[in-house]
Order: C-alpha cells, then sequence, then structure tokens
C-alpha cells in the first residue's frame, strides 16, 4: 500500500472533526429563525411606499415567514435525527 | 469587468444593516465554533473525511455559488437572453453526474488530498508539479476576482469605499478559515446557500409580478430580440447569426463537454467538498447532491436579468448608464423594501465572500501538502504542516489582495473566469479522463498532456481569434472553441508521448485505473446508505433526465 495510503489513514484516525465538530443545523436554524422573526415583524404593517415598490405584495412579511418557516424546519431535523458522534473506532479495517 | 453604474446605491437602513451585522457575527462564530475540531493537518485541510453529504453536497454548489456566478449568469440572461440554461442543464449537471458516479470512486478510494495529488499517484512529479503551481496561481488570482467585484458591487450599493470593503471582507474570510480551516468554510458555504435563495427568490417573483408574469415578460423581449432571446437552441444552427457567438455543436462539445467538465471534475475547490464527505457512498453524493438545487438556480438567476433587460431596454449600452451585471442590483433597488434588502444584500456579502473562501481554503491545502510538504520542507510533524496551513492561508488572503485588479480589463465577469478555466481546466480534465481509463498512459504523458493542452488552447485564444485569423463572433463563442482545440491537442500529445516512453508499473496503478482493483477492502457501507434515495446510480440519472426535461418548454 502506498505511503500515502498510509499516512492519510493514520490522520484519519487521529482526526477529531467527526467527534468534535458542531452540527450545523443549529446554526442554520438559529440564523433563520432570527431573520425569520425580525422581517416578519418588519412586514406586519408596512408603510404604503414599501408595498407599492414591491408591486403590492407583502414581500417582507411573506419571506420572513418562510424564512422562519426554514429555521424551525432545521431546528426540528436536528431535534428528530441527532447527528451521531462516532464511538472510538480502535484502528480502521485497512490498516 | 465594468464598474457598477453609478446611482444604484440601495435606501439600505438601520434594520438591513442589523442583518448584515448579524451574519458576520455568526460567520465568525462557526470559524470559532470550528476551531475545536481541528487537531490533525486532515482536519484542517479536508475536515477530517468526515462530513455528511447533504452538508458537502450544499457546500459544493455553493462554492460555485459566488456573486461573479450570480451576477454573471444575470448578466449573460440579460444579454443572451434563455441561452443562459446552457450553462447549467447541459454546462454543469452531466459534468457533476460524472464526477459522482464515475470519477468519485478513484479520488476518494486513492485518499489523495488535492485533485494534484492524484496526479502525483498516476502519472509523475512533473505533471503534479505543474498542476499544483497553475492551480495555486488560478485560486489566488479568482480569489482575487471575487474580491475585487465585491468591492465594486458594495461601492455601488451601500456607498462604502472600495478599500474599505476590501479590507473587512478579506479580513473575515482570513478569520474564518484560519482558525476553523476548511469545516468553517463548508459551513459557511452551507449558510450562504440558503441566504442567497432567501434574497434571490424574492427577487425573482417580484420581478415577474413587475412585467406581468413569464408571459408578459416573453411577449415584451420576443418583440425586442426576436423570438430566439427566448428559446434555448433558437438560432444555434452552424454558420447562423447569434449574439452568443456560438453554435449547436460548440455549445455541446466546447461548453458541455470540454469546458464543463474540466471545471466541475477536476477543480479542486470543487472535488474539495467531496473528498472532505466521510465515505464513499457520501463523496458520489456530494455533486449528485448539488445537481438538483443546480438545475432551478437557473431560474432565479436568469429571470432577474431578463426583466431587468425589459426594464431598461438598453441596459449593457451606455445610453443606459447601466452594465448588465448591473442586473440583480437593479432589481434589489427597483422593488426590495426594507429588510427584504438586508437579506438581499447579506446574500450577495455572503456568495462574495463564500467564492472567495473557496479558493483560498483550496488554494492553501494545495501549496501546503502538494509543494511545501511534497518539495520544500519534507518530513516534519503534522503539527508543522497545521501551523504552516494556517500561515499559508493569511498569505493567500494577502496574495488575492493584490491581484485584485488584473479582473479590470473584460466586460464580464464570466467571461473573464472561462478564459482562465480553458487555459488551466480544459488539459487536466483530458489527462485525468485519459489517466484513469486507459492503463497505459505511461508517467511522462500527464505533464506533457497538460503543457500541449495549455499552451494549445491560448495560442488559439490570443492569436487566432484575438487577431482575427479565423473569424468567431464573440469571446464566449472563442473560449468554447479553445476549449475543444485544447482538449485535443492534449489528447493527441498523451497518445504520442505514451508510445514512446514507460507505463506506470502496474502495481503502482491500484485504485487509480478502471480495470484495476483498490488495495483496500470495501468498506462496510454504512446503516441506512443502502436506502432507495441514496442510490448514486438513481439520483444521477435522475438529475440528468430532470435536466433534459428542463429543455423541453425551452426548445419546441
Amino acid at each position: 500500500m502506498s505511503d500515502l495510503h498510509k499516512e492519510v489513514s493514520e490522520l484519519e484516525r487521529k482526526s477529531a472533526t467527526a467527534a468534535r465538530l458542531f452540527d450545523i443545523r443549529r446554526i442554520i436554524g438559529g440564523l433563520f429563525v432570527v431573520y425569520g422573526v425580525i422581517v416578519t415583524i418588519a412586514g406586519i404593517n408596512p408603510s404604503d411606499a414599501d408595498l407599492k415598490k414591491a408591486e403590492g405584495v407583502h414581500i417582507n412579511l411573506w419571506t420572513g415567514l418562510a424564512m422562519l418557516a426554514l429555521g424551525l424546519f432545521f431546528l426540528i431535523w436536528m431535534k428528530l435525527r441527532p447527528a451521531q458522534v462516532p464511538d472510538e473506532v480502535p484502528g480502521t479495517p485497512e490498516s | 469587468m465594468q464598474y457598477l453604474a453609478e446611482g444604484l446605491r440601495l435606501p439600505t437602513n438601520g434594520l438591513d444593516y442589523t442583518i448584515l451585522a448579524i451574519y458576520f457575527v455568526v460567520v465568525l462564530g462557526i470559524g470559532f465554533a470550528a476551531r475545536a475540531s481541528v487537531k490533525t493537518s486532515l482536519d484542517f485541510f479536508l475536515s477530517g473525511r468526515s462530513l455528511p453529504a447533504w452538508v458537502t453536497g450544499l457546500a459544493f454548489v455553493a462554492a460555485n455559488l459566488g456573486a461573479t456566478e450570480i451576477l454573471g449568469m444575470a448578466a449573460t440572461g440579460a444579454q443572451y437572453g434563455v441561452a443562459v440554461v446552457h450553462w447549467y442543464w447541459i454546462g454543469a449537471i452531466p459534468a457533476m453526474v460524472f464526477l459522482g458516479l464515475v470519477m468519485m470512486p478513484f479520488y476518494y478510494r486513492s485518499k489523495v488530498r488535492s485533485v494534484p495529488e492524484f496526479l502525483l499517484q498516476r502519472f509523475d512529479r512533473s505533471a503534479h508539479l505543474l498542476s499544483s503551481i497553475l492551480f495555486a496561481f488560478a485560486a489566488i488570482l479568482i480569489a482575487g476576482v471575487n474580491l475585487y467585484a465585491l468591492s465594486i458591487v458594495v461601492e455601488a450599493l451601500l456607498g462604502w469605499d472600495r478599500w474599505v470593503a476590501i479590507v473587512v471582507a478579506g479580513v473575515f474570510v482570513l478569520l474564518y478559515i484560519t482558525i476553523g480551516g476548511l469545516s468553517s468554510a463548508i459551513y459557511n458555504e452551507v449558510l450562504q446557500f440558503f441566504v442567497i435563495l432567501a434574497a434571490l427568490i424574492p427577487l425573482t417573483l417580484l420581478g415577474l409580478k413587475r412585467v406581468g408574469g413569464w408571459d408578459g415578460l416573453t411577449g415584451s423581449l420576443e418583440k425586442q430580440h426576436g423570438a430566439d432571446f427566448m428559446s434555448a437552441w433558437g438560432g444555434t444552427g452552424i454558420g447562423d447569426a447569434n449574439p452568443l457567438g456560438a453554435n449547436w455543436l460548440t455549445i455541446i462539445l466546447g461548453l458541455g463537454f470540454v469546458l464543463s467538465f474540466g471545471y466541475w471534475t477536476t477543480n479542486f475547490a470543487e472535488v474539495q467538498r467531496a473528498l472532505s464527505a466521510k465515505n464513499l457512498s457520501a463523496a458520489k453524493r456530494t455533486p449528485l447532491i448539488a445537481a438538483f438545487p443546480k438545475i432551478f438556480i437557473v431560474f432565479a438567476v436568469m429571470i432577474p436579468g431578463l426583466v431587468a433587460a425589459v426594464i431598461v431596454p438598453n441596459i449593457g449600452s451606455t445610453r443606459s448608464g447601466l452594465t448588465y451585471n448591473d442586473a440583480i442590483p437593479l432589481l434589489m433597488r427597483e422593488l426590495l423594501p426594507n429588510g427584504v434588502l438586508g437579506i438581499a444584500v447579506t446574500g450577495l456579502l455572503a456568495a462574495f465572500m463564500a467564492g472567495m473562501a473557496a479558493n483560498v481554503s483550496s488554494f492553501n491545502t494545495v501549496f501546503t501538502t502538494d509543494i511545501w510538504q511534497r518539495y520544500v520542507k519534507k518530513d516534519q510533524s503534522d503539527a508543522y504542516y497545521l501551523r504552516f496551513g494556517r500561515v499559508i492561508t493569511a498569505v493567500g488572503v494577502l496574495a488575492s489582495i493584490g491581484t485584485a485588479f488584473i479582473a479590470a480589463s473584460f466586460s464580464n465577469i464570466m467571461t473573464y473566469l472561462q478564459t482562465l478555466f480553458s487555459f488551466f481546466n480544459v488539459p487536466m480534465f483530458v489527462v485525468f479522463i485519459i489517466g484513469m481509463f486507459w492503463k497505459r498512459a505511461s508517467m511522462k504523458s500527464g505533464v506533457w498532456g497538460l503543457v500541449a493542452g495549455t499552451t494549445a488552447a491560448m495560442v488559439n485564444y490570443f492569436v487566432v481569434y484575438k487577431q482575427g485569423i479565423i473569424d468567431i463572433p464573440s469571446d464566449q463563442g472563442a473560449n468554447f472553441v479553445s476549449a475543444i482545440v485544447g482538449f485535443v491537442a492534449g489528447a493527441v500529445v498523451m497518445v504520442a508521448v505514451t508510445l514512446f516512453t514507460a507505463p506506470k508499473p502496474e502495481a503502482e496503478l491500484a485504485g487509480l485505473v478502471y480495470g484495476t482493483t483498490s488495495p483496500d477492502a470495501d468498506e462496510a457501507p454504512e446503516e441506512g446508505d443502502d436506502a432507495w434515495y441514496r442510490k448514486p446510480a438513481l439520483l444521477g440519472w435522475g438529475a440528468i433526465v430532470l435536466a433534459a426535461l428542463c429543455y423541453l418548454p425551452y426548445s419546441l
């Protein structure tokens, strides 16, 4: 087996990413809930100028609600299917 | 690239800036939070090969969805009409599927950490060194293009000084990659993917409403530009004149086959995302998962481009004072009230930074593992290379600030990028494809294929086309032809060199070439990876069929 193979396999064994990296769903969920709330509030009572600009569509309201829904989707997904931290694997099979 | 027009200043307020500020805080937060996971150089450069497929897949598409791509493709839409779909449905999907289904097993199983490292295993050191240096150079250049484009947009839209924008964005990218490594870059790309969609979707829908829906859009543009403007293949017969300057053959071969395969399958800034996946199944699925959003993203950039062409009929001419690249900023100003406007500004800035970060995070890997570790300082401890990687990240960011100004002489950002890819990536693809499928291809054939392909593409572009020896109507069309020329030249030279030089010993090719077996026992598939919706073949062919179906309404 090549040297490269050995070197990378060795590094994979020592790698900490799988065990220590946080779950990105928490960040996406959190940010979109915050954005969703901000934009929804901005859209609850739009000024006439804003409405006219957006072709009469309550665009802040709809975008805000959609972002809120996406944020909640990620948080719920994470709750239902939490990431599995791999058990300490003693030596990989290919070593 | 031209400066964005004066007078595109957006009416941003405190609300928009709050949204932007929150994003910048989160970006840095991801960097710091990812720091705990960086223990080895493999963690820093390749996320320890441990990320799930949906994360790497979205990062794969987002790494390409830089703001140069977004503004550039909307510009292409405003200029050439519906023909912009070619860059997605024929110019990306087949290549992404090919990468996932055919090439990924060789890439991932061989445990290479970069695309050049594969060339080292398959060919020899000269091919490796040449491709490493070319890639490092191109990555910095493109990072610079992104940074420069960002500063122009920010100046036009927000009124910041260009230097402020360059320094702020550069420093943020520097910090979050230096601290958190590739995991931080990838996580930010995934986040950016959703923010940019949250910006583009409202813009697209409001834009359509403004011009009376798709029918209103079609009606106005067909009246202005003729029916071919709203059709994918109209006017692309060989010898026909069309604004793209390309015919169906150069579109399919040049853009669809050579350029896009070169870009998607051998550009390390993309492939790196797949190599960081946690197992072979996830690595194969990375570009396949990316293909599905890619099919539909075209609507969110093409439609704003087309709408801009209706609202400002003479966009792109000096009389309107607006360039094609202004399409999306123009609609943002015209249509978005504060709030969504803040999201849109954030999305654009996020896209610029992610486009730059993707190049910086691939540059540091190639520079450290392929150049420094291999040729300059061998056999140091892993901690040394990790430290070196962090230093070189900072150096890379500073260098890309320096190169930011090369981009100034082309009118369309995309043309500029594609010109580069046609020189660097075309020969890469031919060398890979021959190297992966022809055992006999000799050790020396790799480097000569690269040299011949790059030279031929450059000669075709700068001499044959620019000097007017053959007549190609546009830069875009000339790119497609140069790509084909580079591909053919690379292939011919590889075969010729192989006939006269020694093949690589068969034992060293195990797992690198089609028809050899990998030295690894197949890893046990992870639980759940055999679910039907995770089957690579189904995902891949599904994407191809879907892209073909998407062509139908624009071809009949």
